[in-house]
């Protein structure tokens, strides 16, 4: 059975508060706040991309154990922002993370779950004994047109789940829900993403999201109360939470991997930020469901048990994510604009 | 002329950075170098790559106010040398700091990020920068 060996996350130190964002646009940052429930996210530094942040993570996930890198046979980067449209980031990763030529690599597409089915596919690989260990990265830095509401949410982070036998947290199961829904995309070439307003919320993150855990229950015989920690994709505060109550979740499961309201929408990072957030804590014994949600759409659901290998753990090498997330650089909508590149410089 | 070939030479070292050690004399070079200058040809043959810790202090450093035209966004930024705990003195870029934050002695650690491009089509080069270590 595959478990996660290893885990790390990266969050730039950028942060732009709602309030900044909406004074350049007239509304109201207190509707923003308690509508979406987002008060700040995090902002890519010029120099920072979507290699950049997975390599950080994934060094984070490296300083946390001490598996010899060359028995790592799997890398696979999942985002909606690869700094090229042709050229795999994880074969420059295999470079920068210093790891064995003799590995797979891909990238992998699949709006805010591209993260988590790397995921699945490590944990396939290593299930049937083609590789001992594995990296699935999911990080992102998503954009959102000036003015649109996506703005307030769109953010940056990545997060890389080092996966193998024996490590401190066991996969129970993992399934999927796919359907052909058009709740958000972008078309070849087009710099900001279109999305379906209103119709993003039932009949895609609901519909997935709450198929996709129902369903995972079913096939364990689960409960919500069952679960210590449970963790959704997290577009803005307000859908996530409401999943959780729908579904019967209590806050006390939920809150600790809940960071969009500080961090916003990491997109393919989303649900395994709020699980290396748990990870940071879980005790032996801890039950996890994390449900990822991909419009498009689909859902990718883990259903974990962290065992007693989580104490030999070495957590404190790298950050956690609550040290990130309190870390910040404040900036103002200028710095934001400037440093998205939403200013048109001379020889852009 | 494109830097493709150049830079892809050189990819690994500045991305972890990896340098050259003189297993005659044990003195560690980072950029990597063929020979060392010290043991001449009692070096040939005799030196290995080493990928350094990562972690040093600031030696010396400067402000940038006018700087390079792929570098306008970061304006002003800090230039430094840095000590490495490894040996070598290292030139790079000190960032996510406002310059008032570093000062020399200041511990600093690695960390990958983009460092210039070859215009919008072109490849993107990363290479090491450091940040200031909490």
């Amino acid at each position: 059975m595959s478990s996660i060996v290893s885990y790390g996350s990266y969050i730039p130190r950028f942060r732009i508060r709602v309030e900044e964002i909406a004074k350049e646009w007239g509304e109201n940052p207190e509707n923003i706040k308690s509508g979406l429930f987002i008060h700040s996210k995090s902002v890519p530094g010029p120099d920072e991309d979507v290699l950049t942040i997975s390599a950080e993570a994934a060094k984070n996930a490296l300083r946390r154990t001490d598996l010899d890198k060359s028995k790592i046979g799997a890398i696979y980067v999942g985002s909606e922002s690869h700094p090229y449209a042709v050229k795999p980031t994880s074969s420059i990763l295999v470079e920068a993370l210093g790891l064995s030529y003799d590995i797979h690599s891909a990238d992998y597409e699949f709006a805010c779950k591209a993260g988590t089915a790397a995921m699945q596919n490590v944990m396939a690989m290593v299930d049937s004994g083609q590789i001992e260990n594995g990296m699935a990265i999911g990080a992102d830095t998503s954009q959102g047109a000036p003015g649109d509401a996506l703005e307030y949410s769109a953010s940056a982070g990545g997060t890389a789940i080092l996966i193998g036998k024996n490590g401190f947290a066991d996969f129970n199961a993992t399934l999927s829900f796919t359907t052909d829904t058009p709740d958000f995309w972008r078309r070849e070439g087009e710099k900001y993403p279109s999305h379906g307003g209103r119709f993003t919320g039932e009949p895609a993150y609901f519909k997935h999201v709450l198929t996709g855990a129902k369903k995972m229950m079913e096939k364990m015989g689960t409960k919500p109360e069952d679960y210590d920690y449970a963790i959704f994709h997290q577009p803005n505060g307000k859908f996530p939470t409401r999943a959780a109550k729908m579904l019967g979740f209590k806050d006390e499961q939920v809150k600790d991997g809940l960071l969009t309201p500080f961090i916003g929408n990491t997109y393919s990072s989303s649900m395994i930020i709020g699980l290396s957030a748990v990870l940071d804590k879980a005790e032996s014994g801890d039950r996890i469901l994390g449900v990822a949600f991909g419009s498009g759409a689909g859902s990718d659901v883990f259903d974990m048990t962290v065992n007693d290998r989580v104490k030999s753990l070495k957590r404190e090498r790298a950050k956690g994510v609550m040290e990130q997330v309190n870390n910040p650089i404040w900036i103002d909508y200028a710095t934001y604009v400037k440093y998205r590149g939403k200013i048109i410089m001379r020889g852009a | 002329m494109s830097e493709v070939p150049r830079f892809w030479r050189e990819s690994r070292h500045r991305y972890r950075l990896v340098g050259t050690r003189c297993t005659n004399c044990d003195t560690l070079y980072f950029p990597p170098r063929v020979i060392c200058p010290t043991c001449r040809r009692e070096s040939v043959g005799k030196m290995k790559e080493e990928e350094m810790s990562g972690v040093g202090e600031i030696y010396s450093f400067t402000v940038v106010h006018d700087g390079l035209e792929q570098f306008k966004m970061q304006i002003p930024y800090v230039m430094a040398l840095v000590k490495m705990k490894d040996g070598p003195l290292v030139t790079a870029q000190i960032v996510d700091c406002s310059p008032e934050e570093v000062k020399i002695g200041t511990k600093v650690t690695a960390t990958l990020r983009k460092v210039r491009s070859e215009g919008k089509e072109g490849i993107i080069q990363y290479g090491y920068k450091f940040t200031i270590c909490p």
